[in-house]
């Protein structure tokens, strides 16, 4: 345990002197994650889990499966909460308060936290009603154009609004698999969050849905702070600036994502990344 | 003791037959070392199957034919002279008396020579034929077997054939369930036309009055079916009323707020509720509820009847409120994960989830329940025999005794019923419309499920 934290330490040491000027140092910290644990039941999944998470950049987890990467997304907008028998400890911060508070309205947070899921899973409802969803709930419009206009810029952000645009009436899950996905991005979106939260988000999709999404992932990055989950470790190189690399529950390495896949300071995690784990 | 003998014979032909094909067809594979195109339990399934269906096939013709050739049998055993003095009745007594002596349980009474000597010879005729009938059985599965046998070869397709029988078999069983179905249906449709020739079918499905002459004779008295359509809805209308809120209310609980360990203490229980007998249901309407309902009526100033539509209508609510719940439970337990995640994503309370994303996934099976309940209630005859009063007049206030449909027909065809007029055959006409109501329900529900489907998926 002592040494596993060392090696954190001595990684994030490697990552602070390894920042690129241009790259990192105007990012302030978003998210701070110190020892974060979860356990369900009497199994832990992850064990003491320290990571930085800047504003405005896309940082990618990474590792094989059942490595604890989604459970530590998941802890991030408490989406655990809603799985019996889990159990979270440690410090997770965002804009320097606790998450984890008593204090404080886990709707709030969710609503600054967005999250897309593993599977495209738009509500049965409309394209108009799917993205108005959040909005309403959380009565971020005051009249119907208000609202219409939420919903056509969400759709315009998440590159779905001209293929959508006739037919906004139409239920969500009349929609492509790659569609759908987009909708529920802008279905996130809408809701006005500073931080979103991707759960493996295309591999119930094709590369071609893939490739528009990651474009999409891209842009979104200008106005929002990203952590997308992968298990595609292209996926990661092709979208990330930060990478962090978890291995059985413990993160083994984390630095800018081109450092991570050209020179890996962790056996793990070059053994991973030349295809020997996982 | 016949019917053990019968199944022990088949069973010892089950046995042989199968382990000869598979012996076969295990001596093939080994003997020559060719591929043999079908596993051996196949080639002992066939074999099997060839030996057991005309053993069967004798079985089963002795099961119709053998009665009526027994029956003549002892008809020609009775002495001319005997025989004609007998009538339809006393025919049917003196065969009854024979086989009973035939089969040794001895006759109430002093038995008659001829009587006697029939008995003997019936007694006798019965074991010959019966023995006849199994070794015929046999012998016929053993034809058959020597012929399959003789066809197990490395070639034989036994596989196909064998699916082929099974999925033949499977079919029949279902069609038991269709025949039975239309069976009913053409029972019930042809006697109610029986009951339309005696009373006008625009007298019954438009009468007001509820009055048949039990007493028989010219007068039928009045068959209107209102006032018992109009009790039935109203006591259907009253348990849905009970029953909506609080099972779905209940199922929303168990399924999305209860904990793990409070939800299998009480699912259980709930389930138990619908396994308690609806006379017993009955009881407690007439004992608790009904006096109750008129005290609280007292207090308040209103005139309920302890025997009242309400009455019968709350505690049928209560009997189907596991219907409701424990299907709506399933259903909103079915509902994808993914969908509830995505909505407490974006900030969703637990209600907004369940009110905005869960009740509209859910809806087609959720009114699939209730229109199930809805048959269920309409189709209820205890609680409203014992609860609702037994008063066919056409009224709309719930607090007064009414009759329902389920209650008539138990009226009308409990005690001498002989068919032959409109007192009793009126039941048939009555079921007919029960089972279009409930039919016309079941096909609104169907209707309503498709609708919400094509929107939603």
């Amino acid at each position: 345990m002592d040494m596993l934290a060392g090696k954190i330490k001595t990684t994030s040491q490697n990552l602070d002197s390894a920042m690129n000027p241009t790259d990192m140092l105007d990012r302030q910290i978003r998210l701070t994650a110190r020892d974060v644990t979860v356990h369900y039941g009497t199994k832990q999944a992850l064990h003491g889990i320290s990571i930085d998470i800047p504003d405005r950049a896309v940082t990618a987890f990474i590792g094989p499966s059942g490595c604890g990467k989604s459970t530590f997304l998941r802890c991030i907008n408490r989406m655990n909460d809603t799985i019996e028998g889990a159990k979270v400890g440690g410090t997770i911060k965002l804009d320097g308060e606790d998450i984890y508070s008593p204090d404080l309205d886990v709707v709030e947070l969710r609503a600054r936290i967005g999250m897309v899921f593993q599977k495209p899973n738009p509500f049965p409802k409309s394209i108009y009603d799917n993205v108005a969803y959040g909005p309403r709930i959380h009565g971020l419009a005051r009249n119907k154009s208000d609202l219409d206009e939420i919903v056509v810029s969400s759709l315009r952000k998440a590159g779905l609004f001209e293929e959508v645009k006739d037919r906004l009436q139409e239920p969500g899950t009349g929609l492509s698999g790659g569609q759908q996905q987009r909708l529920c991005i802008a279905r996130a979106i809408a809701v006005g969050p500073e931080v979103i939260l991707m759960d493996e988000p295309c591999s119930a999709l094709d590369p071609i849905a893939t490739a528009v999404i990651e474009e999409l992932i891209d842009e979104l990055r200008e106005n929002y702070t990203i952590v997308i989950v992968t298990h595609s470790m292209q996926q990661a190189a092709r979208v990330s600036q930060r990478t962090a690399f978890f291995h059985l529950g413990h993160l083994i390495e984390q630095g800018p994502t081109e450092d991570i896949f050209t020179n890996p300071v962790n056996k793990q995690t070059q053994d991973y990344i030349m295809g020997r784990i996982g | 003791m016949n019917a053990l003998i019968v199944a022990g014979v088949l069973l010892v032909l089950l046995g042989v037959s199968y382990q000869t094909g598979w012996s076969k067809s295990r001596n093939l594979a080994t003997a020559n070392g060719v591929k043999v195109h079908s596993r051996p339990q196949y080639h002992g399934s066939y074999s099997a199957i060839w030996t057991m269906i005309p053993a069967l096939v004798i079985l089963l013709l002795w099961a119709w034919f053998g009665g009526g050739i027994a029956r003549d049998y002892a008809v020609s055993q009775i002495p001319q002279d005997t025989l004609l003095a007998l009538d339809q009745a006393g025919l049917n007594n003196a065969l009854n008396r024979i086989n009973a002596l035939a089969s040794g349980y001895g006759v109430a009474g002093d038995v008659a020579p001829w009587e006697q000597a029939a008995g003997s010879a019936v007694r006798s005729f019965n074991f010959l034929t019966f023995a006849g009938m199994l070794v015929l059985a046999v012998v016929a599965g053993g034809a058959g077997l020597v012929y399959a046998r003789s066809r197990i070869t490395a070639r034989l397709r036994a596989r196909n054939t064998v699916e082929r029988v099974i999925s033949l078999l499977l079919l029949a069983c279902s069609g038991v369930a269709i025949l039975t179905t239309v069976g009913i249906v053409a029972s019930l449709v042809t006697e109610a036309f029986r009951f339309f020739t005696f009373i006008n079918p625009i007298d019954f499905f438009f009468g007001t009055v509820w009055a048949p002459n039990n007493a028989g004779g010219a007068n039928h008295g009045q068959y209107g079916l209102l006032p018992l359509l109009t009790g039935t809805l109203m006591i259907t209308a009253i348990a849905m009323l009970v029953a909506v809120p609080v099972g779905l209310m209940a199922a929303i609980y168990l399924s999305q707020y209860a904990p793990r360990g409070f939800r299998a203490v009480v699912k259980p229980f709930i389930e138990i509720l619908a396994g308690i007998p609806t006379i017993v249901f009955g009881f407690f309407a007439l004992v608790t509820v009904g006096p109750f309902l008129r005290d609280f009526g007292n207090a308040i100033g209103l005139n309920i009847n302890a025997t009242s539509a309400l009455t019968a209508g709350i505690v049928m609510g209560i009997m189907i409120i596991p219907f409701v719940s424990s299907l709506s439970d399933d259903i909103l337990n079915q509902v994808p994960r993914s969908l509830r995640d995505g909505a407490y994503g974006l900030g969703a309370t637990q209600s907004e989830t369940i009110r905005n994303v869960l009740l509209p996934a859910a809806l087609p099976g959720i009114v699939g329940a209730f229109l199930l309940a809805v048959s269920r209630a309409v189709g209820e005859t205890m609680i409203v025999v014992l609860a609702a009063g037994n008063s066919p007049i056409l009224r709309g206030n719930p607090f007064e005794p009414v009759s329902t449909i389920t209650v008539s027909i138990v009226n009308q065809l409990t005690g001498d019923t002989d068919f032959t007029g409109p007192q009793s055959l009126v039941g048939f006409a009555l079921g007919l419309t029960l089972f279009v109501v409930t039919l016309c329900l079941n096909i609104f529900a169907l209707y309503i499920v498709r609708r919400f489907r094509e929107q939603y998926e």
